[in-house]
């Protein structure tokens, strides 16, 4: 959970003033963020970012809003990868054709993210952006080894998973830049998927979160990669339970040891959901259970 | 200052907003649509859920410059010709209701769930309408109202402004 609860009897706190600019292109975005500097923010669909405003957390000079910035939305094939435009909304992850069938896990973990009012305005890139440790999609976007396109004043780099996550909400997106872009491999139907969220209410941010992917090659495991909710500062791979898992059968108990390893390395977070012994316990719990969906989905 | 136009429940406006107005005050305060409540301070109670450009928002989560250019639907924008809109007609028929806090958002997700999903199971009704919290009703009759507006057909789904707005007038700050 990224904000504090309530706390402001008498209703809706009022943001801090800014400018609010609103540039039709990523070059006349970058310009105008290097024009009001280091205090601008970049505003996608506003889903966490206003929230932050109104409890008074952050307090931009400027918001630099991308809305009208239309080369940053939509999903594309390049080649063996999926390209999708930093401003494309979680609703629209979850209808896009070419998601659905080559990296169904991002939907998975979408379909679980907030409610529907929230996701026709969230976006993919602000929630990778945001980085926030209990948010669904980073740990998806890390155990799809996602590339992560960024653009500055000095021209486009790109980022692997691995380096972009960097420390608690902080990313490799620099003052100035903005993230572009975000490349998937395009998964073949011998990759099975699947997003195991745990929580205690309706609409609620992961207490713990499971991405699994399973290549299957006939009735073992070839490859599997796992990603990690809230189970650290950052998202993180389950490296121990990944490696324990090549060449296992789907048959003889594989899965539940190699699941067994899945908080090996992690330390997480204490807070009023859980206790790190706690979330530990549920990662290994929800990495058996990723793992047999992800597995029964792989043709 | 920033200058925005946007249509509300069918009437164009222009108007000169500070950027940091959040959009369910430019409703309240400035065009005086109070039938949007404010539940909340931390964008989960959806009691201020309105649509724009015809899928349902969190007013108080969107910034009124973020309107910009957009036809937006409350509460108030759903009667036609003297008659309540569907989803109207079934939380009424339903008591689908107790305080009434929740039920302007409720019915504008109701209405945006039932765009997407005609025929929802109830499960479908539950999930969809996640993000609106409702104190008294304990849900049940919400569920069952929105389950007989389904079965009315798909008017229950439309809103307004998908159906372009009747002959707008025009009003200027
Ligand atoms: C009630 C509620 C419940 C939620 N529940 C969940 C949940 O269960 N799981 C979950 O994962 N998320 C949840 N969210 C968060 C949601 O996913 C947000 O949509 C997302 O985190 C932010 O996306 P956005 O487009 O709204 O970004 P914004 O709020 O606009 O921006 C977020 C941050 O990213 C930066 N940023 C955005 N885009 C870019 C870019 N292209 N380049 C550089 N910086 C950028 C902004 O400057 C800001 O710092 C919830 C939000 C709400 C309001
Ligand atoms: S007032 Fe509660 S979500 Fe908007
Ligand atoms: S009727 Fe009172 S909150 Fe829903």
């Amino acid at each position: 959970m990224a904000w504090p609860l309530g706390g402001h009897a008498g209703g809706t706190v009022i943001p801090p003033e800014f400018d609010y600019l609103r540039p039709h292109s990523v070059s006349d975005a970058v310009t105008e963020l290097g024009r009001v500097g280091e205090d601008a923010k970049v505003l996608a669909g506003g889903q966490s970012l206003l929230p932050l405003l109104r409890l008074r957390l952050a307090y931009p000079t400027a918001l630099v809003d991308l809305a009208g910035v239309g080369e940053l939305r939509g999903v594309r094939q390049d080649g063996d990868q999926l390209v999708i435009g930093a401003m494309t909304t979680h609703h629209e992850v979850l209808r896009d054709p070419l998601i659905l069938r080559y990296a169904p896990v991002l939907a998975q973990a979408t379909a679980t993210v907030a409610d529907p009012a929230v996701r026709h305005r969230g976006t993919l890139g602000g929630a990778l952006a945001h980085a926030d440790p209990a948010g669904d999609l980073p740990a998806v976007a890390l155990a799809l080894d996602a590339a992560f396109v960024i653009e500055g004043p000095d021209g486009r780099r790109t980022v692997p998973a691995t380096e972009f996550f960097s420390d608690y909400l902080e990313t490799a997106i620099g003052p100035g830049e903005l993230l572009v872009e975000i490349r998937v491999p395009a998964l073949g139907p011998e990759w099975g998927t699947a997003y195991e969220k745990f929580n205690r209410v309706a609409q609620a941010w992961a207490i713990v979160g499971v991405a699994a992917l399973v290549r299957r090659e006939g009735d073992t495991i070839a490859e599997a990669r796992i990603g990690l909710t809230n189970m650290g500062p950052t998202p993180l791979r389950a490296s121990a339970a990944e490696a324990a898992l090549a060449g296992v059968s789907l048959h003889n108990g594989g899965i539940a040891a190699a699941a067994g390893l899945a908080a090996e390395d992690t330390e997480p977070s204490a807070d009023l959901s859980a206790q790190p012994d706690y979330r530990q316990h549920l990662a290994r719990v929800l990495t058996g259970r990723a793992l047999r969906a992800a597995a029964a989905a792989a043709s | 200052m920033a200058r925005i136009e946007v249509t509300v429940d069918g009437v164009r406006y222009v108007d000169e907003v500070e950027p940091r107005l959040l959009l369910v005050h430019y409703l309240r305060e400035r065009l005086g649509k109070v039938g949007t409540p404010i539940g909340c301070d931390t964008s989960n109670c959806g009691a201020c859920t309105v649509h724009i450009d015809g899928s349902s928002a969190k007013s108080c989560t969107v910034l009124a410059v973020q309107a910009d250019g957009t036809e937006v639907t409350t509460v108030e924008g759903l009667v036609r010709d003297g008659e309540l809109h569907p989803v109207q007609q079934a939380f009424h028929d339903n008591h689908a209701l107790q305080c009434g806090f929740c039920t302007p958002g409720m019915i504008m997700a109701s209405i945006d769930l039932l765009n997407e999903n005609p025929e929802p199971t109830d499960e479908e009704i539950r999930h969809g309408l996640e993000g609106n919290l409702c104190r008294c009703t304990g849900y049940q009759n919400i569920v069952r109202a929105v389950r007989q507006a389904a079965g009315g057909g798909p008017a229950a789904g439309r809103s307004p402004a998908a159906e372009g707005s009747p002959a707008a007038a025009e009003v200027t700050a």
